[in-house]
């Protein structure tokens, strides 16, 4: 099951870092095969316009890799700066801090993702705008609160008392510290960002034609559900399997680093 | 206990504040000029003028943000820039329709959620235990845009059981509620299961057992209610994922509710209709939470007591 699991992560990985190098032709209209089922030709089927199944599966890996990468790694440094530095600095900045996550966590978040990718114009630089501004405040709240828990810890009173600055103390002895916790949650937001992004595109507010999404496949794939079943089954399986994946991969990560989750600050 | 729903009814109230400032910047900060998506490129510059003038779209952003906050007191949203219909009119039109689909879900989560979590919980470790939790896995994996078309090809196209989309027809909830629960019963059949856990070890069950209490009774009775806590609290903030996730399943199944029309107002940019739907579910999370919070300072005293004395 978990070797499964890392199997098709390696593949996701892989096709999405050199998959530019297979001869695939994504955005090739082929009206010979409109709708056409698995074959010797195309494996997966064709799409409504002929396009190669297999060829635009392998664009989505591309789109939903480069995308749940750049947010959470965005998200991610933005979360852990500032909810390190409110939490080891306390007082009225973190006061204020807490006011603001506090603000964007009244919100659905998929839903401030979805009204902020409408308004802004689509295009993958915007996905990651949306969806980032939305993802920060979980590594936020998280960091703050273990950083909270360590700041009176012994060795961070030595590090102090050694005459160590508030930069040195926060990078060099709160963040090895907070680094377990923060790996467990990136990789069950990555499963997130993958799911978020494929839900925009889904609802025309993502990647935009020609080039191929997943969830835009899903969402032309419904229309021809009755006469091409593989349309909408490909891509979607391909989502489901990659995020279970991850989140597989989270949930023993969790285990092996004994990491327990704590929902309150 | 007054002064714990109280200080909970202020947080809540300032939030809301917030909410709505942050609901007005969204729609005027961000690019994209209104007016020229209504009248298209070609149109002359006094009728622009005209148009914006008419929207309030000229006016310094500060006293937008006033008449902003004026017309909200008075529960006046403005109007659609399109049909000019008002928007708390529209609204009103279509928050029953979520309203049903947001229950209809939520009933599906419990009624999957407590069963397998309760049974997953008494027999850990076997067939039962895995069968739950790996239905979990796959709930929260599965996208409800993949979930919900799979539903219709299986019950609709391949059986005829149940109705494609729409709301009229019977049998209707069926589908969208089910592609709406799922996610919602994963999250929560696996906290039920680990909070149950922790609460069997406890000495008050071991002293309710050795009192004579069977097992059955032991769980409903003794380890439930102390196990409900967590629960509350996830459930009370998985509610704005179930919100968000009845903006997908409308579209999915055609549902004419709230999300629908936030979906085709963002692509008409309709401002005022995108802006009161945004501030109306959000709302409705906000309310939710702090109706949350408050359940919970019923449930457990301990939590109201902690208020009180800080």
């Amino acid at each position: 099951m978990n070797r499964i699991a890392r199997l098709i992560l390696l593949l996701w990985v892989l096709v999405a870092v050199a998959g530019g190098l297979l001869p695939l032709a994504p955005e090739q209209i082929e009206l010979s095969r409109v709708l056409a089922g698995p074959s010797g030709q195309v494996w997966l089927g064709a799409d409504e316009l002929g396009r190669d199944l297999l060829a635009r599966l392998v664009e989505g890996a591309q789109v939903s890799f480069l995308v749940a990468f750049s947010v959470v790694g965005v998200a991610g440094l933005i979360g852990i700066v500032l909810g390190t530095w409110s939490g080891y600095l306390g007082g009225w900045f973190d006061h204020l801090f807490v006011r603001i996550v506090d603000l964007f966590l009244a919100f659905p978040g998929m839903l401030l993702a979805i009204a902020l990718a409408g308004m802004l114009q689509p295009g993958i630089s915007n996905i990651v705008i949306a969806l980032g501004a939305v993802g920060w405040v979980g590594f936020a709240r998280l960091s703050r609160a273990q950083v909270l828990a360590l700041r009176h810890s012994d060795q961070v009173l030595a590090a102090r008392a050694l005459g160590a600055g508030g930069w040195r103390i926060v990078l060099r002895h709160l963040l090895p510290m907070i680094a377990a916790p923060l790996i467990v949650e990136a990789t069950f937001a990555l499963a997130a960002v993958i799911i978020a992004e494929a839900g925009l595109s889904f609802l025309g507010l993502g990647i935009q034609p020609p080039a191929a999404s997943w969830g835009a496949m899903i969402r032309d794939g419904t229309r021809y559900m009755l006469v091409a079943p593989h349309y909408v089954l490909v891509p979607g399986l391909a989502l489901f399997l990659v995020v279970m994946a991850l989140n597989l991969c989270g949930d023993q990560l969790r285990d092996y680093l004994d990491v327990r989750r704590s929902l309150k600050y | 206990m007054l002064r714990f729903i109280c200080s909970r009814l202020a947080s809540g109230v300032l939030v809301l504040v917030g909410v709505s400032l942050v609901v007005f910047l969204l729609t005027r900060v961000i690019p994209g000029d209104p007016v020229e998506v209504i009248l298209g490129e070609l149109a002359s510059s006094a009728d622009r003028q005209a148009m914006a003038k008419a929207a309030g779209l000229d006016r310094p952003l500060g006293l937008q943000l006033l008449d902003y906050y004026g017309d909200l007191a008075r529960l006046d949203l403005g109007r659609s820039l399109f049909s000019g219909e008002s928007v708390s009119k529209l609204l009103l039109e279509r928050a029953p329709a979520t309203l049903l689909l947001a229950l209809a879900g939520l009933g599906v989560a419990l009624l999957l959620a407590f069963p397998l979590g309760i049974l997953a919980a008494l027999r850990p470790g076997t067939l039962v235990d895995h069968a739950a939790m790996g239905f979990s896995l796959v709930g929260v994996s599965m996208p409800n845009f993949w979930l919900g078309p799979l539903l219709v090809l299986l019950f609709s196209l391949y059986l005829g059981w149940l109705p494609v989309s729409g709301w009229q027809a019977p049998g209707a909830l069926v589908l969208p509620a089910l592609t709406l629960g799922t996610a919602l019963a994963a999250i929560l059949s696996r906290m039920v299961r680990a909070s149950l856990l922790e609460v069997l070890g406890a000495d008050f069950i071991r002293t309710a057992r050795a009192k004579g209490l069977g097992p059955t009774a032991a769980v409903l009775r003794h380890a439930l209610p102390n196990a409900l806590l967590p629960v509350i609290t996830v459930l009370g903030l998985q509610l704005g994922a179930l919100l968000s996730g009845a903006v997908i399943t409308e579209m999915i199944f055609s549902w004419p509710g709230l999300g629908e029309l936030t979906v085709s107002a963002i692509q008409k940019r309709d401002y005022a209709v995108v802006q009161g739907c945004v501030l109306l579910i959000s709302v409705a999370y906000v309310g939710v939470n702090t109706l949350t919070d408050l359940v919970y300072g019923l449930v457990d005293p301990r939590i109201r007591s902690d208020v009180a004395e800080s």
